[in-house]
């Protein structure tokens, strides 16, 4: 190389350094015929200028002093090889640091040397074309992986949806009417559900987990491991006669193990989660079954129409290549028992056990009672902030939803039990998204929702009621209520067994299990492996608009990679 | 086995039920608690404000006289003395330039290096004899004794002394369980007795002593158990006015967990010194056949 050509960037944003020394010293170098200084290199009269540059002095190697080659290097390596040069001959050299002009341009001499050294030794990289299969796996039946199976079907392409319970649906499906507009799940995300089901490019794998994954962007092998439902799915009918006659009665998953007076709540051995399921197909729970446990029941086998029981099935293993990953594996709520000061009561609940409650397609459709004797409470109290937002203690982040989900069920609960009283302690209420401040100032205003701004430092049952201690922090007071019922908001964590799928699929989390973004700001949609997106709360708390939006969008980003026949990857060559 | 001891002042007078029936307890169970010579106050009596470091000086030496005894484990009966000694230690582990200080300060003593390490009776019962051992000891196990363990504050405050789970404790639980008792639990069990305002404001701590008391009477308790002569003045002494205003209430046995343990070990009821006990335990123990012969 012997025709070098160095342009230092100094935009405002950029460290300072003494430009004038630093060009004199790089004029002097072997090979350097060219050195310039010049401001915001990375517009387009910059680019224009570097591109002059190396026609007009026939320049063969390129060096390029700028900010992290991260987010820049497209832009030059553009500019360069639209001008006529190799892109492995042009370097972004990285001279970002903190300290005085002094320090900042020793060390960004001795960058300069370094790069050019390394530029002298580049190899052209290895270009290697791999063909795109054009059929994607997402991971996670809730509504962000709805969203991106459907939105990518209907594209024209395959998608192969895996989810854990055996119906799709997510959490949303066990929501009362959802903020801010109070529609419910059962009648906004059932017709999801059902296209979903029915849609030609889509097969659902439900009752199923991943097993393994190896490959790369546009070739990714998939096993996936089929549970064992101990049902012949492809013989059912879905009838449901089966689980009308199973004796045992279970405290369900589904309605987050409520355990409601008269059993309203329960499922039996055979069951599925909800009478709008997809797919509409039982299982058999091994535990609770007097087949597996006492070996001596076939009520399920009797009243089969179809002979679809078949009590030695075993988990099976599908195989799949696709070209790209979409990965939506939700969230789970921090357990109620990670709050010690708080009783182990019956009438002390989480969010989405009192969603269940309020849900007019719920156990008590809709009849608002309390667990311990199935009475009307007409006192109950929210909890914000459980777990979140308590570094020491619990989690430091903020879990975005529960301000809002809690407001909407004081207000549900008011419109069910009008003689009733919500109250709700917070320590700040957190209404960021469209029309939300306007629901809250409704609850406060119409439904008499009374805001504590303090936490609850105690909680326990007093005879018929449960008794809270806590604080009034705007009049600095103590408070002592007692109240029929407690919700608890509590934090927000990624679903189990987020880190150990993550693992397999080689992307990155942060230390709490959630998966992380390429780049915070700029690359949300992009996990740390090419080919694998991410939509939705394994990210990162987010509401149902968020979560939607960020299904959507993982959707395009799979379409536009299935735009193409085949992904160039350029790996860095071996010397 | 021998376990180092050190009783502190109200062992010695008026919780000498504890110390007798603790004692009696621990050789039945094979460790022979060995007191500390020359010991003296354990220094919860001195602020913890102001110079921080001079309030240490009766707890370290306290600890140095363990380290004189060849020992590096010492146990306590009071759950205030544990909190005095157990704080101290960590300070001067934490604190190097503390820890000298006060060793330039005592310069007629050994050094400490904080190497003593500080126990509850609760913990040597827990972690060193354990649960299992206890049980087949055990000669006639409490039934249909219904008692409320009390932890109070200083067992398991500042966090980091805690012996136990800070907001639900389980170790009072499971040693009564272990000796037969049906365990009440109620929800002033880590709530403060109210401690020395007991002198200045006696109202107030006959306030905090009635919300105690009454809570185990709500959950239907016998009895309360509890490990520290403190909190044994606040809620066991206090009755006495608690019985003559109120005329709903007939008084609380107050035990100490020692006092239930050497019963149920088939001890004689002697070494547990029921007369010390201001509301007398002996006919609540008598209706469930539980005094022995």
């Amino acid at each position: 190389m012997e025709r070098i050509g160095v342009f230092i960037c100094h935009c405002k944003l950029m460290t300072p350094i003494d430009t004038d020394m630093v060009l004199e010293a790089i004029r002097r170098k072997p090979g350097v015929v060219h050195a310039e200084a010049y401001a915001d290199l990375c517009v387009t009269p910059g680019l224009e200028q570097i591109r002059e540059a190396i026609k007009s002095e026939g320049l063969d190697g390129l060096l390029i002093t700028s900010c992290s080659p991260v987010l820049h290097q497209e832009v030059f390596r553009q500019a360069v090889t639209s001008a006529g040069l190799e892109a492995h001959h042009m370097r972004l050299v990285d001279i970002r640091s903190h300290d005085g002009i002094k320090e900042n341009t020793e060390r960004a001499l001795e960058a300069i040397d370094r790069e050019l050294d390394a530029l002298k030794a580049s190899q052209p990289p290895v270009h290697r074309r791999v063909p795109v299969i054009k059929k994607v796996l997402v991971i996670g039946g809730g509504i962000a992986g709805i969203r991106a199976s459907l939105d990518i079907a209907d594209g024209g392409y395959q998608v192969i949806l895996v989810e854990r319970t055996h119906s799709i649906g997510g959490h949303m499906i066990q929501y009362s009417e959802t903020f801010p507009t109070l529609d419910c799940p059962q009648c906004i995300e059932t017709p999801l559900m059902t296209e979903t089901g029915q849609h030609d490019n889509i097969t659902i794998y439900a009752h199923s987990e991943i097993e393994e994954v190896s490959g790369g962007i546009g070739n990714f092998k998939v096993k996936i491991r089929r549970k064992a439902a101990y049902v012949d799915w492809d013989k059912c009918n879905g009838c449901l006669m089966c689980t009308e006659k199973c004796p045992p009665r279970v405290l369900s998953e589904y309605e987050r193990y409520l355990n409601l007076p008269k059993r309203q709540a329960h499922r039996r051995a055979i069951w599925v989660p909800h009478a709008q399921a997809v797919p509409m197909r039982p299982i058999i729970d091994r535990e609770h079954c007097l087949h597996f446990t006492k070996g001596k029941c076939g009520v399920c086998v009797d009243t089969c129409p179809n002979k679809a029981i078949d009590f030695e099935q075993e988990d099976r293993f599908v195989e799949v290549e696709v070209g790209a990953i979409v990965v939506a594996s939700g969230f789970d709520l921090m357990p109620k028992s990670f709050i010690k000061e708080y009783d182990e009561d019956p009438d002390i609940i989480e969010g989405i056990e009192f969603e269940r409650i309020l849900c007019p397609a719920g156990p008590t459709t809709g009849k608002v009672i309390r667990p311990s004797d199935g009475k009307e409470p007409k006192e109950v109290a929210f909890i914000s902030c459980c777990g979140s937002r308590d570094a020491e203690h619990g989690v430091p982040y903020c879990s975005r939803v529960c301000c809002m989900y809690l407001v909407k069920q004081a207000l549900l609960y008011k419109h069910v039990c009008h003689d009733g009283q919500a109250y709700i302690f917070y320590m700040d209420i957190r209404t960021t998204g469209k029309n939300y401040e306007e629901f809250v100032q409704r609850a406060v205003e119409e439904d008499n929702v009374l805001y504590i701004r303090g936490r609850a430092s105690k909680i326990f049952r007093e005879g018929d009621k449960l008794k809270i201690w806590g604080a009034d922090t705007l009049t600095g007071k103590r408070i002592e209520m007692a109240v029929d019922l407690v919700v608890l908001g509590m934090a927000m964590l990624p679903s189990e067994g987020a880190k150990e799928l993550a693992a397999k699929l080689g992307i990155e989390t942060d230390e709490y299990g959630f998966m992380t973004e390429l780049h915070a700001k700029l690359q949300p949609l992009e996990s740390s492996v090419p080919g694998i997106f991410l939509a939705g709360c394994c990210q990162g708390p987010k509401d149902i608009q968020d979560t939607v939006a960020q299904g959507g969008a993982a959707a395009s980003k799979v379409l536009a990679l299935f735009a193409q026949d085949e992904v160039e990857l350029e790996e860095a060559a071996v010397s | 086995m021998t376990l180092s001891y050190y009783p502190g002042c109200t062992l010695k007078t008026k919780a000498k039920n504890l110390e007798d029936s603790a004692i009696a307890s621990m050789a039945v169970l094979g460790t022979d608690l060995v007191e500390l010579p020359r010991w003296n106050c354990c220094g919860t009596v001195y602020s913890f404000a102001g110079d921080e470091e001079l309030h240490q000086l009766a707890p370290v030496r306290n600890l140095i006289r363990v380290k004189e005894m060849g020992s590096d484990k010492v146990a306590t009966l009071c759950s205030f003395c544990y909190n005095t000694l157990k704080r101290a230690d960590l300070l001067v582990k934490n604190n190097p330039a503390k820890m000298q200080t006060i060793n330039t300060f005592m310069e007629e003593e050994i050094d400490y290096e904080g190497d003593v390490e500080v126990v509850h009776l609760l913990e040597v019962l827990r972690d060193d004899i354990g649960w299992d051992a206890i049980a087949e000891k055990v000669q006639m196990p409490l039934k249909g004794l219904k008692v409320a363990p009390y932890y109070g504050c200083t067992l398991l405050r500042p966090q980091e002394i805690a012996i136990d789970d800070v907001e639900r404790p389980s170790i009072m639980h499971d040693l009564l369980k272990t000796i037969g008792c049906d365990v009440v639990d109620f929800p002033y069990a880590t709530e403060c007795c109210g401690s020395y305002q007991v002198i200045s404001n006696p109202e107030f701590v006959s306030q905090r002593a009635w919300d105690i008391l009454s809570s185990a009477v709500r959950r239907k308790a016998d009895a309360i158990a509890l490990t520290c002569p403190l909190c044994d003045a606040n809620l066991d002494l206090t009755q006495k006015d608690l019985i003559q205003k109120r005329s709903d209430f007939n008084g609380l046995p107050v035990f100490y967990f020692s006092q239930l343990l050497a019963l149920a070990l088939g001890l004689d009821p002697e070494v547990c010194r029921f007369e010390l006990n201001y509301v007398d335990p002996r006919p609540l123990l008598e209706s469930k056949g539980l005094l022995g012969k």
